[in-house]
C-alpha cells in the first residue's frame, strides 16, 4: 500500500544471485554458498539458527552440496544476509553465472581420493564465483578419484584426480597383486612374472601403487583429467577429454581460459551451454585455444560433449 | 502512466526491484514494466502473475526490449 512504510533492501546482495522466486508470493529460497559442501559446525549452528529465525521448518540440501533456507520473505533479505555474515556464511548464485563447484570430501581422510579437491574447490569459488557468462550456467565439480562420485563429466568442466603409474621391475617381488587390484586390467603379470602395463585401458586410479607392497609402482605424474561441455537437465550432454594430469593448481587459470572462449564463442547463439557451442564450433577450437597456455596437458585431439539418451524405453 | 524500468538489470534483481517499485503503488493501478529480452522476459511477468498481479500485455520495442503491463492486485 503507498502509504504503509516502505521496505529498504541493499540490493548488492542480490547481484550473484542465489535469491530464488517460490511459490509464495514475497518468499524466496535463498542457496547458500558451501563450496566442495564442506561446512564448519560453527557456520552450520549458525544457519541453524538463521532458518528457525526466518525460514521454514526445515531447510533443503541441494543436489550440488547446498543448503537453502526455505520460506524467507524478501523483506529480510538484509537481515539474513547479515546474520549468516556472522560466521562468514555467504549466498550463492543462480542465472548465467559461475556456479559454486562441488567437490567429494578429498583425500585429507578420504583414502580413496588422489587430489586435494576441497582446496581446489574453493580455490575456485574464491577466485571465479558468480562471474557472469553472458550466456548461460557454468558449473564445475571435482572428483578426487575415477570413482568420480561428483559425476565430473556432467559439469562444464569436470576435474577428476589421476595418477599416472610406473614400475621399478627390481623392487618388484612379483606378488601379482597390482594385476589383482587393477579393475580395468591395464596391468597382467607378465611370463617373466612381472607387471605389463598398458596405458590404453589405464583409467589412472592408482590402485596399483596404493596395493604394491614394496612401493616398485610408485607414481610418475598426478593431477586432474579434464573433460569439458557435460552437462545434465533436458538434453544431457557427457564431457570429453580435453587435459591429463593438469597440475592442481593449474585448475583456476584452466578454467578462467575455458570461460573466456566460451563467453566469445557463444556470442550470438542466445541462451547456450559450454557443451553445446562446442558441439557448434567443435572441438578443435577450443583445444588449439588451450594449447596457448596448457600445452603439455592438453590431449592431441577429443571429440564434441556425447548426447546422453534419456528419453529410454519410451 | 507508471513505469518501472528493468532494463540492465538481472535475476533476480530485477523482480525484487519491481516487487519494490509495486509496494508503492496503490491497488488497481496500471504500470508498465520494461523488460530486456531474454531470461527477464521469460522469469519477471511469471513471478509477477505469482504474487498475484494481472498481467494486461506484452509486447516488444523497436530498439527490442518488452513492455509488461499490469494492474497492481494487493492480496
Amino acid at each position: 500500500m503507498a502509504d504503509e512504510k516502505q521496505t529498504k533492501l541493499d540490493l548488492n546482495n542480490l547481484k550473484a544471485g542465489g535469491f530464488i522466486k517460490e511459490r509464495g508470493k514475497d518468499l524466496f529460497t535463498v542457496r547458500l554458498r558451501v563450496p566442495g559442501g564442506r561446512m564448519s559446525v560453527p557456520r552450520l549452528k549458525k544457519i541453524a539458527e538463521v532458518a528457525e529465525k526466518f525460514g521454514g521448518e526445515f531447510v533443503h540440501l541441494s543436489v550440488r552440496q547446498s543448503i537453502e533456507l526455505i520460506n524467507i520473505n524478501y523483506k529480510d533479505f538484509d537481515a539474513v544476509v547479515k546474520a549468516l555474515g556472522e560466521k562468514d556464511q555467504k549466498v550463492a548464485s543462480c542465472g548465467a553465472r559461475v556456479r559454486v563447484p562441488v567437490a567429494c570430501g578429498g583425500c585429507e581422510y578420504n583414502p580413496n581420493g588422489l587430489v586435494d579437491t576441497q582446496k581446489s574447490a574453493l580455490e575456485v569459488d574464491e577466485k571465479l564465483f558468480g562471474t557472469p557468462t553472458g550466456h548461460h550456467k557454468f558449473k564445475v565439480a571435482f572428483a578426487g578419484c575415477p570413482f568420480d562420485c561428483p559425476k565430473s563429466a556432467t559439469n562444464d568442466i569436470g576435474f577428476q584426480g589421476a595418477i599416472y603409474p610406473t614400475l621399478d621391475k627390481d623392487a618388484c617381488i612379483s606378488c601379482g597383486l597390482c594385476a589383482k587390484n587393477c579393475v580395468p586390467k591395464a596391468i597382467i603379470m607378465g611370463e617373466d612374472n612381472k607387471p605389463v602395463f598398458s596405458n590404453a585401458p589405464c583409467i589412472w586410479c592408482g590402485d596399483c601403487v596404493k596395493v604394491c607392497p614394496t612401493s616398485a609402482w610408485r607414481e610418475a605424474k598426478r593431477g586432474y583429467t579434464v573433460r569439458i561441455g557435460g552437462k545434465w537437465g533436458r538434453n544431457p550432454l557427457v564431457g570429453t577429454l580435453f587435459a591429463t594430469f593438469l597440475p592442481e593448481d593449474k585448475a583456476v587459470d584452466f578454467i578462467a581460459a575455458v570461460l573466456e572462449w566460451y563467453k566469445l564463442k557463444a556470442e550470438g547463439l542466445g541462451r547456450i551451454r559450454l557443451g553445446d557451442t562446442i558441439i557448434k564450433e567443435g572441438p578443435q577450437e577450443l583445444l588449439a585455444h588451450l594449447r596457448h597456455q596448457f600445452s603439455e596437458y592438453i590431449v592431441a585431439e577429443t571429440i564434441p560433449p556425447q548426447v546422453i539418451a534419456t528419453q529410454i524405453g519410451k | 502512466m507508471q513505469v518501472i524500468d528493468l532494463r540492465g538489470i538481472s535475476c533476480p534483481t530485477n523482480f525484487v526491484k519491481a516487487k519494490l517499485a509495486l509496494e508503492e503503488l496503490d491497488d488497481g493501478t496500471v504500470a508498465q514494466v520494461l523488460l530486456d529480452d531474454g531470461e527477464p522476459v521469460k522469469n519477471v511477468p511469471r513471478s509477477l502473475k505469482a504474487d498475484g498481479h494481472k498481467l494486461l500485455g506484452l509486447r516488444q520495442t523497436d530498439e527490442g526490449h518488452y513492455i509488461l503491463e499490469l494492474k497492481k492486485v494487493e492480496e
